[in-house]
């Protein structure tokens, strides 16, 4: 019985959602008076050992460079021969694309109960009661898992994690990869962009801005806080930006520390995607726009005024010329 | 060729969510139901398209609800899709439903199972990748492009800051989202069309549910909003920076 948490990595690095898994799972088996132990498949760059500051014992590897391409089918049965093979009972994947993929499939394949965006530590007090996000962020549900092998994909920016001393063994495992049928052919990557999902900063765009041409000031704003850029749906609707953007209840549900949104309503399919930000902060020109009922801060203006000063202060807080 | 699209029943995007029973159980009084907007805009307009420019290919679709949900199956049928089946059982957990699926998807011997990227109820994201895993078929997750060429398809998912495509020969199974198809209204003609179309009903597998809900809760209220003049942006920062640490 132990806690094994699959990491995911991007171009032989480790994620920064993978670190907040790895915190997670290394206080979930200390819940459960067990040890925990990272699962790496395929090759990669960083040094694994230091994997250990985060809690964990023991780094697995797999080390097959068909493994660098996500089949999620080969993938959910080399991460299923390995929990059998170390006997971990309980794993942990963060509920990003590579988790999105796979940690279902694991979970058939094992027949475990899983639990999918989860945002805080399982209750071990009676059962196994894992909480998570339900209605986009609208509400937390509280879900018991039944059956004894247990699966948990983690909602990126829900847990905060701790690094402190500590150095892990790598152990590389024998085990029989399949091929894949899931042939890649391409990848487009926007190169420097901080992705959504993991960022601390978001700063976000609505139809107030008017048009595409016109997204200067929120970028340059980004640009100053090492933000990702994001926008309402009617926004991404009309191609003034990437699809990919699109933050809400039928876009991306994000969590950073910050989200800065400008000239948008905050209609409630917006709000369900971005409420669990920790810090709100909204401009908008029309103090009655609901969005200012959702937000912790607050500015009622002109965005074009607004946001040039913005960045203009922030680059003085920062230092920068 | 032979399409399943699964569709799942969801409260309306606007709906108050709000819980009853001591918290255990969606209070559902008022609510207007809706399919999945994933299911709905994404993967039955793809399929609907695959269609149209096929008309060799055949379309099923499957929801796992009770008797409320044939109102919403039918406006789905409005749109297109030759018949529905509805197995007849209520679950939160998403192993349970999954394998009701894939039974009908292996009996039926589906070359392409479509689903959303997830539902906008319980945020699974996770019947597509199950049902793959039951019927031993390959699984592409976030797709925002599909493409087929006779049995092989083309697929773009979204991959962190970025995308990725790949190819892979059917069966095959997708969730679907944003870019892949446009939303569609459905038409007279349509909504006319699918009174008469097959909706068959069907008793569910027996299967032990993995995960239960204990209960529900609300997220903690907002203190409220503070207010800075548009004239005083230093002031913003300085709360930023100094009270709220976020900067
Ligand atoms: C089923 C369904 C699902 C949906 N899912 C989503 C979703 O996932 N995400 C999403 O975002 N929306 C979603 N929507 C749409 C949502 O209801 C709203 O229509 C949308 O969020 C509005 O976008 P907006 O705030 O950019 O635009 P608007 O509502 O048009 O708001 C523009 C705002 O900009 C302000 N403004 C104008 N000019 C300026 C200026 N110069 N400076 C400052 N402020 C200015 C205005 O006061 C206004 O508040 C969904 C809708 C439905 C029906």
């Amino acid at each position: 019985m132990s806690v094994l948490i699959i990491i995911d990595k991007a171009d032989g690095q480790i994620k920064k959602s993978s670190l907040e898994a790895l915190t997670y799972g290394a206080d979930v088996a200390k819940q459960l008076n067990t040890t925990a132990a990272a699962l790496v498949l395929g090759t990669c760059t960083d040094d694994l050992s230091t994997l250990g500051k985060y809690g964990v014992g023991k780094v697995y590897q797999v080390v097959e460079d068909s493994l660098n391409n996500l089949d999620a089918q080969v993938y959910a049965q080399v991460i299923a021969s390995v929990t059998n093979q170390v006997g971990a009972n309980v794993l942990i994947f963060s509920h990003n694309q590579t988790g999105k993929s796979v940690a279902a499939r694991v979970a058939a394949n094992l027949k475990a109960g899983i639990v999918t965006g989860a945002c805080a530590l399982p209750d071990v007090s009676n059962g196994f009661v894992v909480k998570k996000t339900v209605f986009s962020g609208k509400a937390f549900a509280n879900v018991n898992i039944n059956s004894a092998c247990k699966v948990i994909s983690l909602n990126p920016n829900s847990y905060k994690t701790v690094a402190t001393e500590g150095s892990a063994i790598i152990e590389t495992l024998n085990v029989s990869v399949p091929t894949a049928k899931v042939k890649v052919t391409g990848i487009n990557k926007v190169s420097g962009e901080v992705p959504l999902t993991e960022a601390e900063i978001v700063v976000s765009g609505g139809r107030g801005l008017k048009g595409p041409e016109n997204w200067g000031i929120i970028l340059d704003l980004a640009h100053v806080l090492g933000a990702a850029t994001a926008c309402s749906r009617p926004v991404g609707d009309a191609h003034w930006r990437p699809h990919h953007e699109h933050v809400g209840q039928t876009g991306i549900q994000i969590a950073p520390n910050l989200y800065i949104a400008v000239g948008i309503s905050g209609a409630i399919q917006h709000l369900a995607g971005v409420n669990r930000s920790k810090v709100i902060v909204v401009i908008n020109k029309d103090a009655e726009a609901p969005f200012f009922k959702a937000a912790d801060y607050g500015i009622v203006g002109d965005a074009f005024e607004v946001l040039p000063k913005l960045t203009a202060e922030i680059k003085k807080l920062k230092g920068i010329a | 060729m032979k399409i399943l699209v699964c569709v799942s029943v969801t409260p309306d995007t606007t709906s108050k969510i709000a819980f009853k029973d001591g918290n255990s159980k969606f209070d559902d009084a008022g609510v207007q139901w809706i399919i999945n907007p994933y299911d709905e805009w994404y993967s039955l307009v793809r399929a609907i398209e695959l269609k149209e420019k096929d008309a060799s290919i055949s379309i099923h679709l499957v929801t796992v609800g009770n008797k409320e949900a044939e109102a919403v199956i039918r406006k789905a049928l409005a749109l297109g899709g030759d018949e529905a089946t509805r197995i007849n059982a209520e679950s939160n957990d998403s192993y349970f439903i999954a394998a009701q699926i894939a039974d009908i998807a292996n009996k039926g011997a589906y070359d392409l199972v479509f689903t959303g990227k997830e539902t906008i109820d319980y945020n699974g994201s996770s019947i597509g990748g199950m049902v793959a895993e039951l019927m031993n078929a390959p699984y592409i997750s976030l797709a925002t492009k599909f493409e087929l060429n006779g049995n092989i398809a083309t697929v773009t998912r979204e991959i962190e800051g970025g995308e990725e495509i790949n190819e892979v020969v059917l069966p095959l199974v997708v969730s679907c989202q944003k870019g892949i198809a446009e939303q569609r209204i459905p038409n007279m003609r349509g909504i006319m069309a699918a009174r008469t179309k097959t909706l068959h009903v069907v008793e569910p597998i027996v299967i032990d549910a993995l995960t239960n809900v204990v209960n529900y809760e609300m997220p903690p209220a907002k203190a409220g909003v503070k207010l800075v003049d548009a004239d005083n942006v230093a002031e913003l920062v300085r709360l930023l920076h100094e009270e709220a640490k976020a900067i």
